[in-house]
């Protein structure tokens, strides 16, 4: 068999991707009815008061963006390795890394995306300044798909263990550290009215490391666990 | 290729020749901490604002210099178990994590027991307090890892991926927290700083921390030891070796 070419293998597990999420729309509302909940319960827990919120409504949206984000993260892997697809793919000619590299954005157009779109919403709920809007788009585009990124390392690591779920936040919340800080930061500084170009430049830093050291970090950890 | 590295890297000679090391380690752990410590607690004087309080520095240091090198020698292990496949480096990468979780939190512990008169508070939000936390959030990351898997050799592989990625981040990490730590409140860690500290302080501490090192590796071939019998215990040499 002629192997692959490496662009219609990414364009194919793009699309097998999107397809299998496309055929059950329900799963893909989940992260994002999580999102709103976490939300909610932040507002709730915060007392009627609107004063204190003003100060942690980046941080509130940031971590629910997160949470949200760890949530789906399982889906990544899972059902494939259930099924027993994700061998095959393992046995690939096509390069590991980039095919990881496709289920990773395929997983974050569906999962990372709409919590994008959802955001500014729920930043108006809580009362966020008009002026932290845009910068709160721009830093949940340039810092979700590195929780993706980063994410996918930790379910590559845990795809074979029975209770992975638990054991994923553990291995990855600490090194979402990072873009909880920079992100919280630019949004705290547009709201405030100083520049958050420093934090922003830092987030596309770490989104490009990431795009570069996750895929074949992860490839290396599923072949690992399947090993 | 045989060298005679690897001749020795292999697990059934490294528990041979590990077991006469380590008595010898042992031996210099203990005459060094006993001259750094007499050194330290006896001989140097007090500080001239803390009083004899900041004597715990000849634990808090050295377990904090610790904290990191374990890490380290934990990443650099791991490299290697990937790169060569090198049986003892998964046994000393797998042995290195608990040892270094408990170095951090022994740096944490004696930090927040110094704080508490000094600082008059056990807990700030540091940076260097918060990263090195986060230190211990990623050791107990690699030891959950590593106990998670019931294949040794496969979660020791899975743990070193983890502990590479957290090398990677560490630096990261820190300067994430201090940037976010700097524009919330002013440095509130100058301590004993930079520019000196006199000699009859100093010359104690870094022979606890050397010390430090001793019992690290002591306690390092002694849980390696006990980990390669573990792991090859369906292998000739154990069988025989042990009684039935």
């Amino acid at each position: 068999m002629r192997p692959a070419p490496a662009r219609s293998a990414f364009l194919g597990m793009l699309r097998r991707d999107l397809l299998i999420a496309w055929r059950s729309p329900v799963e893909v509302l989940h992260p994002l009815v999580f999102f709103v909940i976490v939300v909610t319960l932040f507002r709730l827990g915060s007392g009627p008061g609107q004063h204190a919120l003003a100060a942690l409504g980046p941080g509130v949206l940031w971590m629910a963006a997160l949470l949200a984000t760890l949530l789906g993260l399982d889906a990544l892997f899972r059902s494939d390795f259930e099924d027993g697809s994700l061998e095959q793919i393992l046995a690939s000619p096509a390069p590991l890394p980039l095919l990881v590299a496709a289920k990773v954005l395929a997983h974050w157009l569906v999962a990372g995306l709409p919590l994008l779109i959802l955001s500014p919403l729920l930043a108006i709920a809580l009362g966020l300044p008009d002026a932290a809007l845009p910068v709160l788009l721009l830093s949940l585009a340039l810092g979700s798909p590195v929780l993706s990124l980063v994410g996918a390392i930790g379910v590559a690591l845990t795809v074979g263990l029975r209770r992975g779920g638990t054991l994923v936040a553990l291995l990855v919340l600490p090194l979402y550290i990072p873009v909880l800080v920079f992100g919280t930061q630019a949004v705290t500084a547009a709201g405030a009215g100083l520049p958050p170009t420093g934090a922003l430049y830092m987030l596309s830093a770490l989104l490009v490391l990431a795009a570069v050291l996750s895929p074949p970090a992860a490839a290396a950890a599923l072949r690992i666990s399947l090993d | 290729m045989r060298t005679p590295f690897n001749h020795l890297a292999a697990p059934m000679h490294f528990y041979r020749w590990g077991a006469r090391l380590v008595p010898w380690l042992g031996a210099c752990t203990v005459v060094l901490l006993a001259l750094g410590w007499w050194g330290g607690l006896v001989l140097a004087p007090p500080d001239y604002q803390q009083g004899d309080g900041f004597r715990i520095i000849y634990v808090h240091v050295p377990s904090a210099w610790m904290s990191l090198f374990v890490y380290v020698v934990m990443a650099g292990a791991g490299a290697v178990a990937l790169i060569w496949r090198v049986k003892l480096a998964e046994v000393l990468m797998a042995a290195s994590a608990p040892l270094g979780a408990w170095f951090t939190f022994l740096a944490l512990a004696t930090g927040s027991i110094w704080g508490k008169p000094m600082w008059g508070t056990y807990w700030v939000w540091d940076a260097r307090l918060t990263s090195e936390l986060i230190l211990l959030f990623l050791y107990l990351g690699v030891i959950a890892l590593l106990a998670a898997n019931e294949d040794r050799r496969r979660a020791s592989r899975a743990a070193a991926v983890l502990a590479l990625v957290g090398v990677v981040n560490v630096p990261i990490i820190h300067f994430s927290v201090q940037w976010w730590s700097t524009l919330h409140q002013g440095p509130s860690v100058g301590s004993f700083g930079a520019p000196s500290i006199h000699s009859s302080m100093l010359v104690p501490l870094l022979v606890s921390a050397l010390a430090f090192k001793c019992y690290y590796l002591t306690v390092l071939i002694m849980r390696a030891r006990c980990e390669i019998v573990e792991r090859e215990r369906n292998s000739a040499w154990v069988r025989e070796m042990l009684p039935r």
